[in-house]
């Protein structure tokens, strides 16, 4: 897998009385971290890419290729959730399988890429496991594995490692590094974090009430020149 | 010294203990009195009515629920569906209408000259004989719970997160996979609590089978307990039905327990749930057409009982003195059920309350505690027939049967409403005294004072919710009074009955239609007053 480019052209999008208008391009294979106060609109700009929400107007691009009007399932994009990320009554092994297969038929090259993306993501023998057995950390690993078998080029991340103590965000921020080095898929993430966005991200998206008000490279955003609002959203 | 609230609440359970204990006295006196003839009783004819009673419980279920996990699967995948939260509402009516109306209701519609009864005729060629026997039973059982069924499986699919139906549509998921592994297991799930409950409402439906059921052949033990005590006079064996009976439901409340069912039935739903499902032109035709069609099934109903109600000569109705007579009965004697209703509910709660306070915090609630906690939901197990047939029994000899009648009515509704007066009053007396309590300690008010000024004003939309509940129930409640009936003491649902048994059908159906929406707007009053809570 490689990456793609996303592109977002005057995306209008309506949340509530809330008035959204997006504009944002993301090169093939970067990170980006995506900011902002809560309520701002980063996980609906998320939803927007991964098709969960229509724009009202404006196009979506992604590798180029106009995907407003595709459903989810017919877009180049896997996503991580905060959690919900795995059906509770399959074995870890069968919702990796759900990445390859919708139906689960899976074949013996899927099986053994399979077993494979798991040795990957730390998870080696536990094809069996319910999700009820593993612990927080290891349950955004399965997540992680199925985008690895999806092998999809844009990978959204929405504020995956939350709920994570800090040892263990950092070691799923540091594999999250990895499969990128690995792969070059291109990588949106929302976080609170300005932690996460420094270990992982090459530029940040600051949005604000509906917009995308800044966006800089990582080193831009963490220094004196910095938009004052931001500045003062992650309180320098 | 004894605190006064737990006086209050043990009288309350003292009460309800009387009123259980005097009907199992009653039948066990019965039962010694005569173990012979009890014995006697158990004939091939008894256990046909056992094995109707089962089989045509365990039809209605099935014909309930599985056509409900479609429909309510249905409409869980289309959130924008036209009219989806009117059908929602609708689902919700069949609970609040009284059971003796919606058979009169089906029988407006498919009885031998119901409004469809021509087209029937043209359509099977012969004669249209209406519905009656199993398929009567059947089709109003189905009437009644497949909208409650819908409800319950849409509740348990509304608590799929949405990110599952997000991760199902990104995964690109089809029909047969986001059933397998999105809906059917929350669906399955569901499935036991759900069936279990129907089965229960199935099994003691006593109106249902009385009016549809046809003769010897369609009647269940509750029906056969009415008509041993009625018309054959024959105690022992009203005995022992009524022992088999409370075996019967015993067994199946165990079975519901231990499958921690919801016996309560009530349904919180979201009416728009944002909700991306992939469904093409075929699903979306095929949903629709499920839909359709359970809206048929449960509007039908209802609206042959506008119909017909409307043909009835209304004028006429509302100058017969017996319909005065019966309306001031049924409304005297409803009222009386909510009332006493909701003061045993009222001091069983405060009783409970105070005796949580003075434990010490860890320890196991005291036996009276429990007592207090879940003594009401015992009636749940005692049909009110049976909770009748055993004060009949027992006062058969002293000659005040009849005169007894309005007491046994209200007493026995009171008691029936009781678990859900507890639930509706419970948390909002729980909730004050945990805030309230010991202020009210320190500034040394208690007694009537403390009702007054400090629990009536958070208690009163309780109070009123449930009270407009048992009245509700109450007033379309023809168990009890069809055994303790009689010409000087007729409420609306016996007259009802009497007027079908006479075949003023137009008459039946003007009196039902007047009760119908007596009943929805107490319960419009109480699904309002909840939802505001």
């Amino acid at each position: 897998m490689t990456g793609a480019s996303i592109r977002l052209d005057s995306v209008q999008f309506s949340y509530g009385s809330t008035q959204m208008s997006f504009n944002l391009s993301v090169e093939s294979s970067d990170i980006v971290a995506v900011m902002g106060p809560s309520g701002s609109g980063k996980s609906t700009l998320l939803n927007l890419v991964a098709g969960f929400e229509r724009p009202a107007s404006g196009s979506v691009m992604i590798a180029g290729r106009d995907v407003s009007a595709l459903p989810p399932a017919q877009r180049p994009v896997s996503m991580v959730f905060q959690e919900n990320n795995l059906f509770a009554h399959l074995t870890v092994a069968q919702n990796v399988g759900l990445g390859r297969s919708p139906s689960l038929r899976l074949d013996a090259a899927d099986h053994s890429d399979i077993d494979r993306a798991l040795e990957r993501t730390g998870l080696a023998g536990k094809q069996a496991r319910l999700p009820a057995q593993l612990s927080g950390g290891e349950r955004q690993r399965v997540a992680l594995a199925r985008v690895l078998v999806r092998s999809q080029p844009v990978l959204l991340l929405d504020e995956p490692f939350a709920s994570l103590g800090p040892a263990l965000r950092r070691e799923m921020l540091e594999l999250v590094r990895a499969l990128h080095a690995e792969h070059g898929m291109t990588v949106l993430m929302v976080t609170h974090h300005p932690d996460d966005a420094h270990a992982l991200a090459h530029r940040i998206a600051f949005i604000e009430e509906g917009r995308v008000s800044a966006c800089a490279d990582t080193a831009t955003m963490f220094s004196e020149n910095a938009p004052e609002s931001f500045k003062a959203y992650i309180g320098n | 010294m004894i605190d006064r609230r737990i006086l209050a609440g043990s009288i309350g359970l003292a009460a309800v203990a009387l009123l259980i204990g005097g009907a199992f006295a009653g039948l066990a006196a019965e039962a010694f009195h005569d173990f012979g003839r009890t014995l006697g009783a158990i004939d091939a004819y008894l256990l046909r009515v056992v094995r109707f009673t089962v089989w045509q419980a365990a039809l209605s279920t099935a014909l309930s629920v599985i056509p409900a996990l479609f429909v309510a699967r249905a409409l869980a995948r289309h959130p924008s569906f036209p009219g989806r939260g009117l059908i929602l509402k609708l689902f919700a009516l069949p609970l609040a209408l009284p059971a003796i109306v919606a058979a009169l209701g089906i029988l407006a519609l498919l009885g031998r000259a119901g409004l469809v009864s021509d087209l029937m005729t043209t359509l099977t060629g012969s004669r249209w004989q209406g519905i009656y026997g199993l398929s009567g039973i059947l089709i109003a059982h189905v009437f009644f719970n497949l909208p409650l069924a819908t409800r319950l499986f849409l509740q348990a699919l509304d608590t799929v997160p949405s990110d599952q139906w997000r991760l199902g549509a990104q995964l690109g998921m089809g029909q047969r996979a986001s059933f397998r592994f999105i809906e059917w297991p929350v669906l399955r799930t569901a499935l036991p609590g759900v069936a279990g409950l129907v089965f229960m409402l199935c099994i003691t439906s006593f109106t249902i089978v009385l009016t549809l059921g046809g003769g010897p052949r369609a009647t269940t033990l509750e029906v056969a307990i009415y008509q041993a005590l009625r018309f054959d006079f024959d105690p022992a064996r009203a005995v022992t039905l009524t022992v088999l009976q409370i075996a019967l439901t015993a067994a199946i409340v165990f079975m519901l327990i231990r499958l921690g069912a919801n016996m309560a039935g009530d349904a919180n739903l979201s009416v728009s749930p944002r909700r991306p499902v992939a469904s093409g032109p075929v699903e979306r035709v095929f949903s629709a057409i499920l839909i359709v069609s359970a809206l048929l099934f449960v509007a039908g109903p209802m609206a042959a009982i506008i119909v017909s109600g409307l043909q009835a000569d209304l004028v006429r109705l509302a100058s017969d003195p017996a319909v005065h007579a019966a309306t001031l009965t049924s409304l005297v004697l409803a009222l009386g059920a909510a009332v006493l209703s909701i003061a045993l509910s009222l001091s069983l709660v405060m009783a409970r309350r105070t005796l949580e306070l003075h434990r010490h915090r860890n320890a196991a609630p005291s036996l009276l505690e429990q007592l207090f906690d879940t003594g009401a939901g015992f009636v749940l197990v005692i049909p009110p027939i049976v909770l009748g047939a055993g004060w009949f029994v027992l006062m058969r000899n002293t000659g005040l049967v009849f005169v007894v009648a309005p007491l046994m009515v209200v007493t026995v509704n009171a008691v029936m409403a009781m678990p859900f007066a507890i639930r509706a009053i419970r948390p909002a007396y729980d909730a004050a005294s945990a805030r309230h309590e010991r202020l009210a300690a320190s500034l040394g008010i208690s007694g009537i004072n403390r009702l007054r000024l400090i629990d009536w004003p958070v208690l009163r939309r309780p109070l009123f919710m449930a009270m407009a509940f048992a009245m509700a129930l109450s007033l379309g409640d023809l168990g009890v009074i069809a055994l303790f009936g009689s010409d000087s003491v007729q409420t609306l649902p016996y007259l009802l009955l009497a007027r079908m048994g006479s075949y003023r059908t137009a008459d039946a159906a003007g009196l039902a239609l007047f009760l119908g929406i007596i009943c929805l707007l107490l319960m419009t009053f109480v699904d309002r007053t909840g939802n505001r809570t």
